[in-house]
C-alpha cells in the first residue's frame, strides 16, 4: 500500500491493483468550498489523463484527470449530497473514485509524500 | 500565475485594508481587487443576506455632470428619463448605441445643480469619453478620481449606518444625500446591487480606510469580496455587464423596458431608438429569463440552452451556485417563444443534458427600503 501524488494535486492510494483517487488538501484549499462533484460512471474505461471527474466551487469548475488508465470500479456516491466532504477530508472520506490500474508503470512518475511536499514548497516560491 | 500582468494593475484606496482583512486579491477590470476574505464566498454571501456586508466598489467610475442642461446632455446617449428625476433621487439606466445595443449600464442621481453618474469599471474608459462628447456645449463632465466608493448591504445596513450617520435612517430607496460620517462629508445613496436594503457611500480617498475600519468594527458587518458580490447579484436577478448585457443586446431583450419612460418612448430621441421602439411594439426575438436547473450541477455562462430533446434556443449568460437558494441558479437569453415562466428547457452541461425551468426572477426577493 502506498499513496502517491501528481503534479495536478491528485492523490492515489494503491492497494493491489486498485487505486483510490482524490484531490489533495492543497487543491481543496485553492478551490474553496465545493458546491458540486460530478463523479465518473462505474464501468467507464479511461486512459491516463482523461477527464474523470469535475469538482465545482462557487467560482469555477475544475477537471480531475485519471491518474492512470483503467476501469472505474467504485465512486464516492456520498459526495452528491455532501460535496464539502472533499473540503473537510480531502485525503480521506472525500475520495472521488476507485480505478482498476491497467498499467502500474504509468504511476512511476508520481511523487511520494515527501517529494510532493517539496513540490508544494517550490510552487510557493 | 498572473504575476506578469500585476505591474499594470491599478490599486484601490482600500488595498491595505483588504490585505489586513486577509483578502485574496485578483485582477479584475484592470484593478487588483478582493475576490474573497478568509470567511469564504458562501459565508460572505449569507452574512450579507442575514446581517450586513461591506463592499469596496472604488474601481467603478464616478463622475459629476455639471450644468443646468446636464440631464439633456445625458439623455442624448441614454433612453432613461433624467429630466424627470427630482433632486435627491436616482435611477438605473444604460448608454445605448445606434444599433440599440447596450454600451454600459449605470446609475444616475440628481444632486440639484449637477448629476452624479456611476458606471462599470470595465467600461468607464468607453463611457466617460462618450458622456463628455454628448455634453459638449451643454454640460461639463468632472471625473471623480479622489473618492472611494463603498457599499454597505444587508438587512442590518440601515441600523449600522444610522448609528454613525443618523440622517440615513429614513432615506428612501434610490434617494441621495450629503452627510457627515465621523466628521467627513460623504455622498450617500440608498442603493446597491445585492437585492438587499443598503447604501453606497462616496468618501474622500484619505478618509475611506478609517470609515471602512469603523464600519467593519461593528459585529454585524463583514467585508465581502467580488465572489459573493456576483452570487448576490445573480440571485437578485441583476445584470452583469459583459455577461448579461453587451453591445449587441437591447434593453428590451434584457427585460429592462421599465427603465424607458413614456416621454422617452414617444420622443424616440435616443441612440438605437428604431430597434428599441420596434421591439417594444412587436416584441424582441429573444429575452433574458431566469433559469432554475434541476439537481445540483451549476450551469455556467456559455452553457447552451435547448428545447427539451430539441434544438439549441439560447445561451446561459450568468450561472452558478446560489448560496441562499441552496442550489444552482442561472440567467440567459432564449428565443421569445420559450421565455414564459414554467417553460421546460435543457442545459448542455458538459456531456449531460440537465432539465431546467424558466422562472421569474429574482431568485431571492428584493428587500429594498421604500420608506
Amino acid at each position: 500500500m502506498a499513496i502517491k501524488y501528481s503534479k495536478d494535486h491528485e492523490w492515489i492510494d494503491i492497494d493491489g491493483d486498485i487505486g483510490t483517487v482524490g484531490i489533495t488538501e492543497h487543491a481543496q484549499e485553492q478551490l474553496g468550498e465545493l458546491v458540486y462533484v460530478e463523479v465518473p460512471e462505474v464501468g467507464a474505461n479511461l486512459d491516463q489523463g482523461d477527464e474523470a471527474c469535475v469538482v465545482e466551487s462557487v467560482k469555477a469548475a475544475s477537471e480531475v484527470y485519471a491518474p492512470c488508465s483503467g476501469e472505474i470500479v467504485e465512486v464516492n456516491e456520498d459526495l452528491a449530497d455532501a460535496p464539502t466532504t472533499v473540503n473537510e477530508h480531502a485525503e480521506g472520506d472525500g475520495w472521488l473514485f476507485k480505478i482498476k490500474i491497467a498499467d502500474m508503470s504509468e504511476l512511476d512518475e508520481f511523487m511520494d509524500e515527501a517529494a510532493y511536499k517539496e513540490y508544494l514548497k517550490e510552487l510557493d516560491e | 500565475m498572473g504575476h506578469d500582468t500585476d505591474q499594470n494593475l491599478q490599486t484601490v484606496p482600500l488595498a491595505d485594508f483588504h490585505r489586513r482583512m486577509g483578502a485574496k486579491m485578483v485582477p479584475f477590470a484592470g484593478y487588483e481587487m478582493p475576490v474573497q476574505y478568509p470567511a469564504g464566498i458562501i459565508e460572505e454571501h449569507k452574512h450579507t443576506r442575514e446581517k450586513a456586508g461591506l463592499f469596496d466598489v472604488s474601481h467603478m467610475g464616478q463622475a459629476w455632470l455639471h450644468g443646468t442642461d446636464a440631464a439633456k446632455a445625458l439623455e442624448k446617449i441614454i433612453p432613461g428619463d433624467v429630466q424627470a428625476l427630482s433632486t435627491g433621487s436616482g435611477r438605473y439606466s444604460m448608454i445605448t448605441n445606434d444599433a440599440g445595443g447596450i454600451v454600459d449600464d449605470l446609475i444616475v442621481t440628481n444632486w440639484g445643480d449637477k448629476l452624479f453618474i456611476v458606471v462599470n469599471a470595465s467600461r468607464k474608459h468607453i463611457d466617460l469619453p462618450m458622456i463628455a462628447d454628448a455634453s459638449k456645449g451643454l454640460a461639463e463632465l468632472e471625473v471623480v478620481e479622489d473618492r472611494a466608493l463603498i457599499a454597505l448591504q444587508g438587512p442590518k445596513a440601515a441600523a449600522v449606518l444610522s448609528g454613525i450617520a443618523p440622517a440615513c435612517a429614513t432615506m428612501a430607496f434610490m434617494s441621495a444625500m450629503e452627510t457627515e460620517i465621523s466628521g467627513v462629508s460623504c455622498h450617500v445613496t440608498r442603493s446597491g446591487y445585492t437585492g438587499e436594503d443598503g447604501f453606497e457611500i462616496s468618501i474622500p480617498v484619505g478618509d475611506a480606510e478609517a470609515i471602512a475600519e469603523m464600519l467593519c468594527g461593528n459585529d454585524d458587518v463583514m467585508p465581502i469580496g467580488l465572489g459573493a458580490r456576483d452570487t448576490l447579484r445573480l440571485e437578485a436577478g441583476l445584470c452583469l455587464y459583459g455577461n448579461d448585457l453587451d453591445e449587441e443586446t437591447s434593453p428590451i431583450e434584457a427585460g429592462l423596458a421599465w427603465t424607458i419612460s413614456k416621454r422617452r418612448r414617444e420622443a424616440g430621441d435616443f441612440p438605437g431608438a428604431t430597434r428599441i421602439l420596434n421591439e417594444l411594439a412587436n416584441g424582441a426575438t429573444r429575452k433574458r429569463v431566469g433559469i432554475l436547473p434541476e439537481g445540483r450541477a451549476p450551469a455556467r455562462d456559455g452553457t447552451a440552452i435547448h428545447a427539451p430533446g430539441g434544438d439549441a434556443i439560447g445561451t446561459v449568460t450568468s450561472g452558478g451556485f446560489g448560496p441562499s437558494v441552496g442550489g444552482p441558479v442561472a440567467m440567459g437569453y432564449v428565443a421569445a417563444d420559450h421565455a414564459t415562466a414554467a417553460t421546460a428547457l435543457e442545459l448542455a452541461v458538459r456531456k449531460n443534458m440537465v432539465p431546467a425551468t424558466v422562472v421569474k426572477m429574482p431568485f431571492q426577493p428584493h428587500r429594498y427600503f421604500k420608506g
